[in-house]
């Protein structure tokens, strides 16, 4: 086994073991941050196969901004912090269907005679990858951005309390 | 050389898996819209791991929407749940059943 891919088994047990921890733990916080855990491992994985642009965006994206807006969120509203594990009994279902599905796409997966060579390491610069994302995906990019806008609306509409609303009102009235 | 196609994909497998149980067995809103994180995570990777084996950046391209897409996703889950807890709610998935009633 190469270095890279003794990275990518030690960065695939980390993340999976930290999923785990987070699907199970009581307390908001915890989990939350296991979940930085994992989303850090996504980011180690996806460098090792040569992606080192979405690595760094994944850190930068997922641990960074969206799970520190996850914690403010937790602190804003005060959620209530139970401790320990949930009961078992709870994963029970869930846990069988996602089994199924794990059983057919492990077939899958090891149907495909191709797929166990192994990769060749390869690097893409972020340049290649901002030149194809805006020569062959713009239309993508700019769905994106017309629904991040429409999400910030949104939340802007959704986020102002009862003073905030009056405020609006009393401004359209005088 | 690093690892094969198919252990790329069967950890991108058991991060959705995990992601989905998450999503479907936790009550809080909170640790469902995480689960869901966890699954578009899942489904970045194996878009990154078969860029690298047929060799084209397109994989890559597919990242990067993807993660605009959870932002906007986050961010909107995130105000739908201080909404409802400014009216009166609670965390519970259970209890957001009153759409449209002004609280």
């Amino acid at each position: 086994m190469t270095p890279l891919g003794a990275l990518f088994y030690l960065f695939a047990a980390l993340g999976l073991g930290a999923a785990v921890l987070t699907a199970t733990r009581r307390n908001p916080v915890h989990a939350v941050c296991c979940a930085v855990a994992v989303f850090l491992s996504v980011g180690a994985m996806l460098a090792v196969l040569g992606a080192p642009l979405p690595s760094v965006l994944t850190v930068v994206v997922y641990a960074g901004a969206i799970m520190v807006l996850f914690l403010f969120v937790i602190m804003l509203l005060g959620l209530p912090a139970g401790d320990g594990t949930l009961p078992p009994g709870r994963f029970l279902v869930p846990a069988t269907l996602a089994a199924a599905t794990l059983v057919a796409l492990f077939a899958l997966i090891g149907a495909d005679p191709t797929a166990k060579t192994l990769l060749p390491a390869a690097m893409a610069g972020p340049a290649a990858v901002g030149t194809i994302l805006f020569d062959k995906y713009w239309l993508a990019v700019e769905a994106v951005s017309i629904l991040l806008f429409a999400a910030l609306a949104a939340v802007m509409l959704l986020g102002r309390g009862k003073t905030g609303r009056k405020i609006a009102a009393g401004g359209r009235a005088a | 050389m690093i690892v094969p196609l198919s252990h790329v994909l069967a950890v991108a497998a058991l991060l959705f898996a995990v992601g989905g149980v998450m999503a479907a067995a936790r009550r809080s809103i909170l640790l469902i819209l995480i689960g869901v994180e966890f699954m578009l995570a899942a489904a970045g990777l194996a878009f990154a791991g078969a860029g690298l084996a047929w060799n084209n950046l397109d994989g890559q391209a597919a990242v990067i929407i993807i993660m605009g897409l959870a932002s906007a996703e986050a961010g909107l889950g995130l105000a739908l749940l201080v909404h409802g807890r400014r009216g009166g709610g609670t965390d519970r998935a259970d209890s957001y059943d009153r759409l449209g009633e002004e609280s």
